[in-house]
């Protein structure tokens, strides 16, 4: 293919059949992936990725283990670069942009395998999160000018304000690593939180919690939509969960997406089912 | 604001440490007015002060920001000949008497050239993770010295003359710096009062960074790169601006150490010097800012003490290194040391959770 990769300028045809919920249809989407792919030594892990994100929509991000769902955020959140297509946020092209860049345009995200500050208290891993919103220079903090003291009250302000969505004020001093597995994922979710996102991805946040704490954290994601007016885009495999909060469901296998609609709509595509169980074979009942 | 039990750990540790600096000087104050003190720790005043400073700002590198960095006496020595000639010019050219003044310039110029230096050696270096990142910072400051064993630079007609090669250089000038020969004719003006300043400054610039927004972000990039990538952190900005502080403050005890000598000679910045220091480090804890200024300290008493044993220093040295490291780092033995303490630990506890 001759064709320059990934150029912002290039035509392409808008991805049809996109299941932005209608309260968000006048609105800028949150996210557009167009035609976004990667390939990693010949092996193309995601491939032709369409996908249309609401400003206040949640979505899920399903399929079988190795579909290429996790590889999908590491494209939109640019820690890979990806080698076809482009990822819009707000409108805006990311390519040639960093992680970091990428995160102060309003993505936050959290790790499939949790990724805390371990060493620190909660406290600090929520100031991490509040980097670039509350600011003072290397040089108020070392001379411990006012402006030191003003902001670092209201990174402490604003860090228990967000803890207290998951009730966890009372955890503020604690280190992050010594936390149970469920709190370490509620953790992550509030660093995100803290800084300021539009878009928020969650890579399977119900992992290695009970059916009750998936009980709590469902009604918590649909709060934090309400209370941010944010988009979320979650990976998960408990279907509950899936289903039970996610307007708009993408499912991808070997890389690409084969079926979009509404969590009845998913439910009942052949295509999905085989997918997930496997092609009946003839003659058998 | 509610003082937490984490902010109050902190607080009480900037404050022993403070506590612990300031006592000392104290006490080696009155043992100089009382000429109770030894001739031989009188001279090792000076060195300490300018040990504890390297061992200090090389934490603040590896155990904050933790990149291993092996050439931070290349710094040190950049300072140390940037002391000397702007010393040795303000004498010449500038005809300033004031013995202070001018250690004060020297100090602020040798950190400022060091800065310089660790800036520009920064931006290819810091590209480079853990095991590349250690040889290439190692070749830098061999580099340095290197640079320095072949810099001839003079001062005469209230003119600088500098060259890498000594026949370029007019006769009859004053030499500020003769190639291998080092540094020369330097009136040493450093003074252990000097030398204690600069560690109060030290302490405090690497303390109050590590306690702001700077520093947390510093620590993020070193516990998980992505993580802290991820909430837009710009790593390569702070893993610069550690590594660039550091420079400074090398830079600054480098001067005070040039100065406190007629002469400095490139040999003393070897990559021995660099593991040295990075022997401090390590014994003193990584990330443990005070751990490091006793280290420091110890370890350049103690071969002074032990003269007689001096030859089998660096035996001692390598022994002492994989104790801490077996002590500190295998699981059984720690586990052993945590039984042992348990009971103590345990009566403390009861008594500061209750609320």
């Amino acid at each position: 293919m001759s064709q320059k990769k990934h150029s912002s300028t290039r035509m392409v045809p808008v991805p049809t059949n996109s299941i932005v919920p209608e309260r968000d249809i006048n609105e800028i989407p949150v996210l557009e992936t167009r035609h976004l792919g990667i390939e990693f030594g010949g092996l193309k892990a995601v491939d032709d990725f369409n996908l249309t994100i609401g400003k206040t929509e949640i979505a899920g991000l399903i399929g079988p283990n190795g579909a290429g769902k996790t590889t999908v955020f590491n494209l939109i959140t640019k820690v890979y670069e990806p080698t076809s297509g482009a990822t819009l946020i707000n409108g805006r092209d990311l390519h040639g942009l960093g992680i970091a860049q990428a995160s102060k345009l309003g993505i936050a995200r959290t790790f499939q395998n949790i990724r805390l500050f371990d060493n620190m208290t909660v406290e600090e891993n929520v100031r991490i999160g509040l980097h670039n919103n509350i600011k003072y220079d290397m040089f108020s903090g070392i001379l411990r000018l006012p402006r030191y003291w003003i902001q670092e009250n209201r990174q402490h302000e604003k860090a228990l304000e967000l803890l207290h969505i998951f009730g966890m004020e009372g955890l503020a001093d604690e280190r992050a690593g010594s936390l149970p597995y469920g709190v370490q994922r509620r953790l992550e979710i509030v660093r995100a939180l803290a800084t300021n996102p539009k878009l928020l991805l969650l890579d399977e946040p119900a992992a290695g919690m009970n059916p009750h704490e998936t009980e709590e954290l469902m009604e918590n994601i649909a709060k934090i939509r309400d209370q941010f007016q944010i988009a979320i885009l979650l990976i998960e495999h408990d279907m509950n969960l899936v289903m039970g909060v996610c307007e708009g469901i993408c499912v991808l296998n070997f890389g690409r997406i084969i079926a979009k609609g509404t969590a009845s709509e998913i439910q009942q595509n052949p295509v999905v089912i085989e997918a997930y169980l496997g092609k009946k074979k003839e003659g058998q009942a | 604001m509610k003082m937490t039990k984490a902010k109050r750990n902190k607080l009480i540790y900037n404050i022993v440490t403070f506590a612990l600096v300031i006592g000392a000087f104290l006490i080696l104050q009155s043992m100089i007015a009382n000429k109770t003190i030894t001739r031989s720790l009188k001279g090792q005043l000076v060195p300490i002060c300018c040990w504890i400073v390297m061992a200090v700002s090389l934490n603040l590198v590896i155990g904050i920001s933790g990149e291993l960095s092996l050439g931070h006496a290349g710094f040190m020595s950049v300072g140390a000949y940037t002391g000397a000639v702007v010393s040795g010019l303000l004498i010449n050219v500038y005809d300033i008497q004031d013995a202070t003044l001018r250690l004060v310039i020297a100090i602020i110029a040798g950190g400022l050239l060091a800065g310089l230096v660790g800036a520009i050696i920064g931006i290819p270096v810091l590209r480079l993770q853990g095991d590349y990142l250690a040889i290439v910072t190692l070749a830098f400051g061999e580099i340095i010295r290197n640079l320095v064993n072949v810099l001839y630079i003079g001062t005469g007609d209230g003119r600088l003359y500098m060259s890498f090669l000594n026949k370029k250089l007019p006769e009859g000038i004053v030499m500020l710096v003769d190639g291998a020969k080092g540094a020369v004719k330097i009136k040493p003006i450093s003074t252990f009062t000097a030398g204690f300043i600069l560690v109060l400054i030290t302490l405090a610039v690497v303390l109050n960074l590590v306690n702001s927004r700077a520093g947390r972000a510093i620590k993020a990039c070193r516990d998980n790169r992505i993580a802290a990538e991820s909430m837009g952190v710009n790593v390569t900005k702070y893993k610069m601006m550690a590594f660039v502080t550091a420079a400074v403050l090398a830079g600054m005890a480098g001067a005070l150490y040039g100065l406190n000598s007629s002469t400095v000679v490139p040999t003393q910045f070897t990559f021995n010097q660099s593991i040295n220091v990075l022997v401090f480090v390590v014994l003193g804890g990584l990330g443990n800012v005070l751990g490091s200024v006793i280290s420091a300290t110890l370890l350049t008493v103690l071969p002074e003490v032990l003269r007689a044993f001096a030859d089998y220093r660096m035996l001692v040295y390598a022994v002492v290194l994989i104790l801490v490291m077996i002590f500190t780092n295998n699981p059984t033995i720690r586990s052993f040391v945590n039984r042992l303490i348990a009971p103590f630990k345990k009566q403390n506890k009861s008594g500061g959770d209750a609320q």
